[in-house]
């Protein structure tokens, strides 16, 4: 037996064990994560979850979130996707510039988004003015802006994600599937879409957790009516002053709504590739 | 160029190409004939430009200039602007890795061309599964790429190419990536569909049994440049470069011949037994057997001989193939009695001893 | 118990008695430098309050304040400094309600001044005052539009049109609350097209030219510095907004902040205060 050797790890059962160092490392790690998520469980008010619910304020923002949510997921499949094809399989000049600021939102602060997206969309923006000024259409303080604030943050992890994935299907095989008579639409339809259905899936949940996660460009560009802007998020906000009780229940409700999106995700998202 | 080529016949039938094209370091610039079913194998080393040449074939690489005839139909002109998508072209391709969809199922792999040619659902499938039973898969229609094995695969994108009913059948290293049994199973069955298939059949391959049992001509391209175009025993004979020379177990050697006396490049002499007129740059090639090994300075006839070290064993069966160093290296082959009989092994010295008669040469 | 070397190798120093240095020790030891840093930093965090110790008006001194507050504290926090020049003035200003709920929450804080006292009477309930409150200034409501007052609205009563984007702080916000009264007390419903979370946001709307009226403080529009006009709102209709202010019972630097409340109170800081645009209280 070599006592010198390899005195910093052990044999355990399973193998070698991982250094204690990193153990832990890892379970502080852990409890930074775990925590809140368990405080947040066992302070939720479980007993008056029936009453809250049914609060017709957080019935608006729950009916708000997810219609918003969808339809900024709507959006982001449509826009989305074939931008990320055009930067997966075509080359332009500025290319990694204009990637860059496509996955900018993802990187930025929301707020700064928001204030981003009054100095386009608002009455006095870019294309707000003579939006307004040639059809009277206003877009702040609307349904339409939500969509619009959750859009722009979440779109970005839906084009990165499928990005990703069509760099993964094999061109190959489309070669082979044009030597066999298939055109281009038919390529696109019978053998590339079929392969990259699991990273659209991905990035369809990611995209639409986000979305329905948002906050910050929301409550600056939609601004907060309830019925009308305040999803979700922006009624825990303010639930937190008035009522932390239901604070508490509707944060936990959409901590499920996340914990349901990682489940199912979690092949592709925790394993390497 | 010096090569053979098959003569160009009137009827213009097969496949005519003559096609130049840069990709990375690779130039390639080839002239190639391939009649209505005849099968002619493309071998050379790696970097050569055989899978290059296929794929500017089946469209999917541009050609910088040339022109390619397929059944009398122009498929590529560069002077005339003429281009066909690999759509357009009926050309079948099977490739090393068979690039099955992997969603689809054998059945519907096999179906796939028919259907983007505008069959109908049904009648593709029918089609699909005649095919599937020539390769001897009809149990195995639904099963996904990834449950089959190599050489199932192998048989599906066989039958697939062919299901789209192709003018050109073209085959890249069909048989590499297949363990020794699927290698056996698939060469036969390739030699029986190739034998049925009416048009030309271009085939990639390295290995030169499969070129010999499966083509009728054999091409060999170096560095893009074709060195040889003839017939198996000629090659195999007669192999014009050192590349292919090695892959038909030859020893080969450029030399300068006068009389009856060559002149390697390394400056070491040989003598043959027949004479070259006139004197000039020659190719020589060795056969292993005809390589006699001495545990000491042979007396009698043998003209050829000098002291060598062995290099290097390589042991098959019975046979020991002998790599030797020294003034000349050279491969011999011997059977393993007589290594065990002459104990010999890596390092050993031994006379080297070669027969004039067993000379070949030709001027270069 | 045999050489007392563990099963997976590692050598541990021998001891004078030969049979092993106690593991406890070398573990503790293993433990000692995290903990004394985690130990110095809760210490440092608790240094502030210095100033608490010795009686001292010195140190930082944490003032949580409304909204509309913002630029008159900041005035009072310079101002107090130059008279103490050992002191720090911190500021942090939400509305009422939120703050509210950061002390609730635990937030360390050395005064509070709310802009009514319902939010300020929360945080006496929950025990987080450490003296009564008084109010130090009042103000009144004013309608913000943008320059030049393009749509043309005269009072209240001009909010209803549905030609005009009107943003109102939220019910919880004390402006939110106090703009409710003057409208219920105008008999005017309104439909915002949204509830911001402090009387500045509201009036950051207007001055971004999103909204085109918001109900704010008379105080906001003096400092709006030509980025939004006032309309008056006539004072049957307007509320009487009474800000108290008070030194929080869990105050890190009491003394400060005790200082501090007396300097608002006193006639420097009344002077500060109508020079913003707040009235006498």
């Amino acid at each position: 037996m070599s006592e010198t050797a390899a005195h910093t790890t052990s044999r355990t059962a399973a193998g070698v064990a991982p250094p204690r160092v990193a153990v832990a490392l890892g379970i502080v790690a852990l409890a930074l994560l775990i925590l809140p998520l368990l405080g947040l469980t066992l302070r939720a008010p479980w007993t008056r979850a029936g009453e809250l619910v049914t609060d017709p304020v957080v019935r608006q923002a729950l009916q708000l979130s997810i219609m918003s949510s969808l339809a900024a997921l709507a959006i982001s499949v449509v826009l989305g996707v074939p931008l990320a094809l055009v930067f997966a399989r075509f080359d332009f000049p500025g290319k990694p510039f204009v990637r860059a600021l496509a996955i900018l939102p993802m990187v930025m602060p929301p707020v700064v988004g928001g204030v981003g997206l009054l100095a386009a969309f608002g009455r006095r923006g870019l294309v707000g003015r003579p939006l307004e000024g040639l059809t009277g259409i206003t877009i702040p303080f609307t349904p339409a802006a939500v969509v619009i604030s959750a859009t722009f943050v979440a779109m970005p992890f839906l084009i990165v994600t499928v990005e990703s994935g069509l760099r993964m299907v094999d061109r190959r095989l489309e070669d082979a599937a044009a030597t066999l008579g298939a055109d281009r639409w038919t390529i696109l339809r019978r053998v590339v879409l079929p392969s990259l259905w699991p990273s659209l899936a991905a990035g369809m949940a990611l995209c639409w957790a986000r979305a329905l996660g948002e906050f910050g460009a929301t409550i600056t560009f939609a601004g907060n009516m309830p019925g009308r802007t305040q999803t979700m998020p922006l009624a825990v906000y303010l639930e937190l002053e008035r009522n932390p009780e239901a604070a508490y229940l509707l944060s936990f409700a959409l901590l499920a709504v996340s914990v349901a999106v990682l489940v199912a995700l979690r092949e592709r998202f925790l394993t390497a590739t | 160029m010096s090569a053979t080529v098959t003569p160009a016949t009137a009827d213009m039938a097969g496949l005519d190409a003559e096609l130049a094209l840069r990709l990375g370091t690779l130039d390639l610039e080839v002239a190639i004939r391939a009649q209505p079913g005849e099968v002619v194998a493309i071998l050379g080393p790696n970097g050569a430009g055989k899978t290059s040449l296929l794929r500017a074939l089946a469209g999917l690489l541009p050609i910088g200039r040339g022109r390619v005839t397929l059944d009398g139909r122009v498929i590529e002109d560069t002077t005339a602007g003429t281009w066909c998508t690999p759509q357009q072209r009926a050309v079948g391709v099977m490739f090393q890795q068979q690039l099955l969809f992997p969603h689809l199922t054998a059945l519907e792999n096999v179906a796939f061309g028919p259907r983007s040619r505008g069959v109908p659902r049904h009648d593709a499938r029918r089609r699909a599964r005649g095919w599937l039973e020539r390769v001897g898969l009809d149990g195995a229609e639904t099963a996904r790429p990834g449950a089959l094995s190599g050489g199932q695969a192998q048989r599906v994108a066989l039958a697939r190419a062919l299901a789209s009913d192709p003018a050109l059948l073209l085959l890249d290293e069909p048989l590499s990536a297949l363990d020794v049994d699927a290698r056996r199973s698939v060469r036969q069955l390739l030699r029986h569909h190739l034998d049925a298939f009416t048009g030309p059949v271009l085939l990639i391959t390295h290995e030169p049994l499969e070129a010999i049992t499966l083509a009728d001509r054999l091409v060999i391209l170096e560095q893009g440049r074709i060195v040889q175009d003839d017939r198996p025993e000629v090659v195999a004979r007669r192999p014009r470069s050192a590349w292919a020379a090695r892959l038909v177990g030859l020893n080969h050697y450029h030399a300068q011949v006068e009389g009856y006396t060559l002149t390697l490049d390394s400056g070491a002499t040989l003598t043959a037994s027949a004479a070259a007129h006139p004197p000039g740059p020659a190719r020589v090639t060795i056969h292993p057997r005809a390589v006699a090994l001495h545990p000491s300075q042979p007396a009698g006839s043998p003209r050829n001989t000098w002291p060598a070290t062995i290099d290097a064993l390589d042991i098959h069966d019975d046979q020991v193939r002998v790599h030797l160093d020294g003034p000349i290296p050279i491969v011999a082959q011997i059977t393993a009695a007589a290594l065990a009989d002459l104990s010999l092994t890596e390092g050993s010295r031994v006379w080297v001893a070669v027969k004039a008669t067993e000379i070949d040469h030709w001027p270069a | 118990m045999t050489s007392g070397r563990p099963a997976h190798g590692r050598r541990r120093p021998v001891g004078p008695a030969g049979d092993g240095v106690t593991p406890l020790r070398s573990r503790v030891r293993a433990w000692l430098l995290p903990l004394a840093v985690v130990a110095l930093t809760a210490a440092g965090c608790g240094a502030q309050g210095d100033g608490a110790a010795s009686g001292r008006v010195s140190g930082e001194l944490v003032v949580f304040a409304a909204a509309s507050l913002n630029d008159a504290f900041d005035a009072l926090g310079d101002a107090f400094g130059d008279e103490y020049p050992d002191v720090e003035v911190v500021a942090n200003f939400a509305g009422s309600q939120t703050l509210a709920s950061q002390i609730a929450q635990g937030a360390p804080a050395d005064v509070f001044a709310a802009a009514n006292t319902t939010q300020m009477d929360v945080v006496a309930a929950a025990g987080g005052l450490s003296a009564a409150p008084e109010v130090f200034t009042t103000n009144r409501l004013e309608i913000a539009v943008e320059p030049g007052n393009p749509l043309g609205i005269d009072g209240l009563a001009d909010l209803t049109d549905p030609g005009v984007q009107l943003v109102l702080p939220a019910e919880e916000v004390p402006a939110g609350s106090y703009a409710r009264q003057a409208l219920e007390a105008a008999g005017v419903t309104v439909t915002p097209s949204s509830l911001e979370r402090d009387v500045r946001a509201a009036l950051a709307k207007v001055e971004l030219g999103e909204a085109d009226a918001a109900v704010v403080y008379a105080s906001d529009l003096v400092v709006a510095d030509g980025r939004a006009e006032g309309v008056p709102i006539p004072p049957r209709y307007n509320v009487a907004a009474a800000y108290p202010i008070a030194v929080l019972a869990d105050a890190p630097n009491p003394a400060t902040a005790a200082a501090f409340v007396d300097f608002v109170l006193g006639d420097q800081g009344r002077e500060i205060l109508a020079a913003h645009g707040f009235s006498a209280p």
